[in-house]
């Protein structure tokens, strides 16, 4: 493995232009481009499963359990990369109980412990309440006990207490929207206030966040559905898959103008960071940003989604259609992340040069690293499906009043 | 051991002073040599370093540096001196202090370089006849008074003390890097051996005992100049009353205290 100094001193070869010296280490690499993937496949999940409780988008009701749960898996490791990321990261408690309130990164305790307890596990307590009751009364040994102790030792399952449960979920998801939408910009917000770096300082940051998180977190729940209903050998429900792709399309248009609008704004004003991030663009993140997220992330598939949507091809290759479109957009979200973080590191603040980032493969910025953060919420939501499976309806029915 | 009520003055001190030498008779039996050695020693010294710090009050300074661009010959003391003093990892990508030069050619073109930080001085990379003007220019925290890296550290790991300088608890500091991100000058590094935030500090630990910071005093042309804005007599004082003076990036507000006579619009 190349040392630090190694890594840093071939990086200091390949500098062109003037950069300041301390700036030849790339400080926030690959785990932070993680970090806000993560929490946008969280909060874009959740605002999908919303669609379905709070706007009555009724065709969506298969996906609405299965994009609660893919939501909560995720967050369960969102701030894994950050924690891995810090100098010391057995301090990190220092952020929740000394927290220095004008940091927006202070802020991150706070956020994600509300969406984690006041949101997403309440509101997955409330949806499958009723069920774990049912379901641990018709079961033996282990999972028996394990749904009783997830329902709490609850056992009212009346007609009243129900009606209850649906109702505080309902009103739970009317307050997670906000919330989500609080999660994913905050992350926005944590760069966007970065007043040193053009790249990064624009108030249209959290909102571009905001919308690629939806976009990327309905492309999610598309491709994990689609994986997991073939893999029960069970018949995916079309009129779902169609109306997910729409609203996809709707929110690839929604972020692809909010970014095009930013991009405009930038070359309009014309500021004196323009000429460093002209150069940036077109040498150091041309393929990742040019043909990456926006030929093959973001146009593409959006063409893609129209035309397989309202074409008369047979249901299997639409859905074969939909599916690497949705693995196109998810490519596209992953390298806006990746365009974001990094290229705002890739130019001096001197604006007078470029430097290089160049990706380890192990050690705890690497990408084995990387991968191992990225399976593991699959590998949490594999063993919540076992635990809590949305498609199992108990044979029971409720008990009446 | 009686009281009696009737107990001299005398005989209370005689008391308490024989009280003393038997218990510190009997301390190394208790815990050992070491234990006295450090009680002894140990309390004169914190005692000593407490009457310092009493005598200083920092609310009473102020602290700015100037640098006289047109002095500065581009030696690089400064920056090895920094490194010394602050113990500062010697590669060069770790700088508390450094200086760039700036090479404005005729053709409308500026080059700007700073092999390791200035430390080793500047080799000619531009025939001579091609350079319109050419200068140098010593770079290091600006000690603001909007500090970006203060807003966004979030443990308040890094703080403004009352004299002006900011400083980094490295017990403290999390390892985040959002101070290094914020810094809009580059003054700020990881140290890779402690994982934590570092920059320059105005060598607070020598300014607080009425030194100068390390670069000021090696400085050979007197380039760099240091006080205390607080203090009529202070040099700095008399430099911000002499001179027109600018800082760097005065448009992000950040209000440096490093004032630059003299600097060119090419400096960034």
């Amino acid at each position: 493995m190349e040392s630090l100094n190694e890594r840093l001193m071939s990086a200091l070869q390949q500098v062109s232009g003037y950069i300041y010296p301390n700036e030849i280490e790339l400080h926030w690499s690959l785990l932070i481009v993680i970090y806000p993937f993560i929490t946008g496949l969280v909060a874009g999940a959740f605002i999908l499963a919303s669609l379905e409780k709070v706007f009555n988008v009724k065709e969506l009701t298969p996906t609405y359990r299965f994009a609660l749960l893919t939501a909560l898996s995720f967050l369960f490791v969102a701030p894994l990369p950050l924690l891995a990321h810090l100098g010391h990261p057995l301090r990190s408690y220092e952020i929740f109980f000394t927290p220095n309130l004008s940091s927006a990164m202070a802020a991150f305790g706070f956020v994600y412990a509300w969406y984690l307890m006041a949101v997403l596990l309440l509101e997955v307590w409330f949806e499958f309440r009723k069920d774990l009751i049912l379901w641990a009364r018709e079961e033996r040994g282990l999972i028996k006990w394990i749904h009783r102790a997830l329902a709490l030792f609850s056992t009212d399952v009346s007609e009243e207490a129900v009606r209850f449960d649906e109702k505080a979920a309902k009103i739970i998801t009317v307050i997670g929207i906000p919330s989500a939408f609080l999660l994913h910009g905050y992350v926005g917000f944590i760069f966007g206030s970065i007043k040193a770096n053009p790249w990064w300082s624009s108030v249209l940051i959290p909102i571009v966040f905001l919308a690629s998180a939806i976009v990327s977190g309905i492309a999610l729940v598309l491709i994990l559905y689609t994986i997991v209903t073939l893999l029960r050998s069970e018949k995916i429900d079309m009129k779902c898959l169609d109306r997910l792709v729409e609203f996809l399309f709707y929110a690839v248009i929604i972020d692809f103008s909010l970014e095009v609008l930013d991009f405009i704004h930038r070359l309009y004003q014309s500021e004196d960071s323009i000429k460093i991030l002209s150069q940036m663009v077109c040498n150091k993140l041309f393929v990742s940003l040019v043909i990456m997220q926006v030929l093959l992330g973001t146009v593409l598939p959006a063409i893609f989604l129209v035309f397989f949507r309202y074409s008369r091809f047979p249901e299997e290759l639409r859905r074969l259609a939909y599916f690497i479109s949705a693995l196109l957009i998810e490519m596209g979200i992953f390298c806006t992340r990746w365009n974001v973080v990094i290229g705002g590191q890739l130019f001096s603040k001197s604006f007078r040069g470029l430097t290089v980032f160049k990706v380890e493969i192990t050690g705890f910025e690497g990408i084995l690293m990387s991968l191992a953060l990225l399976a593991l919420p699959f590998i949490i939501l594999f063993v919540v499906l076992k635990i809590l499976p949305p498609w199992r309806i108990s044979s029971l029915p409720v008990d009446k009043n | 051991m009686k009281i009696s009520e009737n107990l001299s003055r005398r005989e209370f001190m005689t008391r308490i002073l024989d009280f003393a030498k038997k218990a510190l008779i009997a301390l190394p039996f208790v815990s050992g040599f070491g234990a006295v050695k450090a009680f002894t020693g140990g309390a004169f010294l914190k005692t000593a370093e407490a009457k310092e710090l009493v005598a200083y009050d920092p609310s009473q300074h102020l602290y700015a540096m100037g640098v006289y661009i047109d002095r500065c010959i581009g030696c690089g003391m400064c920056a090895r001196a920094c490194k010394k003093e602050n113990n500062v990892p010697q590669e060069p990508f770790y700088f508390r202090t450094w200086v760039e030069r700036y090479q404005i050619l005729k053709e409308d073109k500026t080059i700007v370089d700073s092999p390791n930080g200035g430390i080793d001085g500047f080799p000619e990379t531009t025939n001579k006849a091609d350079v319109l003007r050419s200068f140098f220019v010593p770079k290091l925290c600006n000690q603001c008074k909007n500090p970006p890296c203060v807003q966004v550290c979030p443990v308040g790991a890094t703080y403004k003390t009352k004299d002006g300088v900011i400083l980094i608890d490295d017990k403290y500091c999390i390892g985040c890097r959002y101070c290094i991100q914020a810094c809009p000058y580059g003054a700020r590094y990881l140290n890779p051996v402690t994982k934590t935030a570092d920059k320059c500090t105005f060598c607070y630990h020598r300014v607080v005992k009425g030194m100068k910071p390390a670069c000021v005093e090696v400085c050979p042309t007197q380039a760099r100049v240091f006080g205390d804005l607080k203090s009529e007599s202070s040099p700095m004082v008399r430099l911000e009353r002499m001179n027109k003076i600018r800082v760097l990036k005065p448009d992000l507000n950040t209000e440096p205290k490093v004032y630059y006579v003299d600097l060119d619009g090419e400096v960034s």
